[in-house]
């Protein structure tokens, strides 16, 4: 395929107002601290209480409680360690496989570039649902088949990037000075070539993990990640889902939560994208 | 043209190689998938063996394997003993209907809110429900819609797929973060047209504001689209895994749970190399389109 397989990841677009990006970044610093430290805020996420069962949101249970009279607030905060923790390692597989792949295309001869191109795009053939499925069916369900799935059916959107920032870097005056200068293999690629690529992908990656922790909640949500009582967010949606008809907060509330994270984060890379473009002038 | 068919062929090969090395990763016994439940004697397993030439080295079963997908043939399922061609023959309608009508939805969507939210407040409202679609998880929209609509309302069935009406909510599940994601493209594209001489000339001309948007702009707008149809169809048909999922309709993604539940790796691997193989048509066809849509590439 030699058109370009944009993913909305690339997307540029409106300019969110001051005070949103103030909220998003808000929330993520919230949401992060309560995946570091989530005792502080919450109580056990596993405590049962039959005698409180279904209950609505109210003071003593600030999101209510579900089928087994757990508390969803305690299970939403210690979820956030399970839900961004997955993110996090799973977009970090992506960059660092993808940035790898890149450098190794763009700084290869035709062949291997062509190769190693033709690759990635026939990882992007496949939907991000689907590949994972394949990982989960072949590695079993659970949260480390989960984590690489995600982090391999992400990698070519950064391995792409990368490879067009070399090929660019490359043909750079200090690129071919210190060729002339004779510096070594590994010192030109390390010490000239990478910090230069480096530039776009850390916004990517802000990006690209919203996207991640997504798909973990939509694979977790069929059954194929953390398996319960575990409280993450994907499968909790999942467990409250037989209950909507009487308690929609075990399903909806923590769903909320997902979105506002997923909003933060790319409200946030979105402005830190602008800001990068907009250096390069 | 050649050298692009020649691409989208290396990609299939690649796509098929990788579901075949999946194959041979997968943890387990090949003949103890196949027997599941069923009795387990010597002279069945011999059987077995034989019959899917598991036997034969692992190159001669790759080439074997590669032929057979080649013509159409992906294998029988180790579940459900029948040739996965036909187990995806049979579940494709109700998930082509749910897709289609959900791509039609959101593209028209997309259209309507791209076109009609031009003036700065209209655009600012409308960025940020496509922000808050595009960062919602489809079961979470899902689940909301069933429970206002289906649950408190009654207005629509809760699940199955009999007729029109338990189409509605699936559809429009699937349709809304696709709409998202298109209304954005395309009121970037109209931004980037409505910055090009060719509007000044038109509106010299007298056109009104809506004819230079709709009649001019929109076409140079829908480039960019054209790009995403790719990737159109991989949350199209990954979101219908879940969606099939919340609502309880039958279809590809319920066939492909099970099959990843039941650990039947003929039909998760048939549908991946399907899903590729669809992604590849789509992608040429849309390599072609770009040369009807844009007579500037027909030139060169």
């Amino acid at each position: 395929m030699t058109i370009a397989l944009d993913r909305p990841l690339s997307l540029r677009l409106r300019r969110p107002s001051g005070g949103g990006v103030a909220a998003a970044a808000g929330f993520l610093v919230l949401a992060l601290v309560a995946a570091a430290t989530p005792s502080l805020f919450a109580g056990d996420p596993l405590a049962a209480d039959p005698l409180h069962v279904l209950e609505a949101p109210s003071a003593a249970h600030w999101f209510g409680t579900d089928q087994l009279g757990r508390d969803v607030f305690d299970r939403v905060v210690h979820g956030a360690r399970h839900s961004l923790l997955i993110g996090v390692v799973a977009t970090g597989i992506a960059v660092s496989i993808g940035l790898l792949l890149g450098l190794l295309a763009g700084l290869s001869h035709k062949y291997a570039d062509e190769a190693l191109s033709r690759s990635f795009d026939a990882l992007s053939a496949f939907p991000l649902l689907l590949l994972a499925l394949l990982f989960v069916a072949v590695a079993g369900p659970g949260t480390v088949g989960l984590v690489i799935a995600i982090g391999i059916a992400t990698m070519p959107n950064y391995a792409r990037v990368v490879r067009t920032q070399t090929l660019v870097v490359r043909q750079a005056g200090y690129v071919t000075q210190a060729v002339a200068f004779g510096d070594s293999r590994p010192r030109l690629v390390f010490r000239h070539v990478l910090p230069n690529v480096l530039g776009p992908v850390p916004v990517l990656a802000v990006i690209g993990l919203g996207e991640a922790i997504l798909a973990a909640a939509g694979l977790s949500f069929l059954g194929m990640g953390p398996q319960p009582p575990s409280p993450e967010w994907g499968a909790m949606l999942s467990e409250g889902r037989g209950y909507l008809s009487v308690a929609w907060w075990t399903t909806v509330l923590p769903g909320v939560v997902v979105t506002l994270t997923v909003i933060s984060l790319t409200v946030v890379g979105r402005r830190l994208q602008r800001r990068f473009e907009g250096r390069l002038g | 043209m050649l050298r692009r068919l020649a691409t989208g062929l290396v990609v299939l090969w690649a796509a098929a190689t990788a579901a075949y090395l999946a194959l041979l990763a997968a943890p387990g016994d090949t003949v103890d998938s196949i027997i599941g439940e069923g009795a387990d004697t010597p002279l069945i397993r011999s059987q077995i063996i034989r019959e899917w030439n598991l036997d034969r080295p692992a190159l001669v079963q790759y080439l074997d394997y590669l032929w057979r997908a080649a013509q159409g043939d992906l294998g029988r399922s180790y579940l459900l003993q029948r040739p996965v061609r036909d187990v995806i023959a049979d579940q494709i309608g109700p998930t082509l209907t749910l897709a289609v009508t959900a791509a039609g939805l959101g593209i028209v969507l997309a259209l309507v809110l791209a076109v009609t939210t031009r003036r700065p407040w209209a655009r600012r409202v409308s960025s940020t429900t496509e922000l808050v679609l595009v960062s919602t998880p489809s079961f979470l929209i899902g689940i909301v819609l069933l429970s206002v609509f289906s649950f408190s309302l009654g207005w629509f069935p809760v699940s199955g797929d009999q007729g029109v009406a338990a189409l509605v909510l699936p559809a429009v599940t699937l349709a809304l973060p696709v709409a998202g994601v298109l209304t954005q493209v395309l009121r970037d594209g109209l931004d980037r047209a409505l910055d090009e001489p060719f509007v000044v000339t038109a509106r010299a001309r007298g056109l009104g504001e809506r004819a230079v948007l709709v009649r001019h702009a929109l076409r140079h707008a829908l480039l960019p689209v054209i790009t995403l149809i790719g990737w159109l169809f991989g949350v199209l048909l990954g979101g219908a895994v879940i969606i099939e999922t919340v609502f309880g309709r039958p279809g590809l993604g319920q066939v492909t749970l099970q099959a990843v539940t039941s650990e039947d790796l003929p039909v998760v691997l048939a549908v991946v190399v399907f899903s590729a193989f669809v992604y590849v048509v789509i992608n040429t066809l849309a390599d072609l389109a770009y040369l009807v849509i844009d007579p500037r590439l027909r030139r060169s």
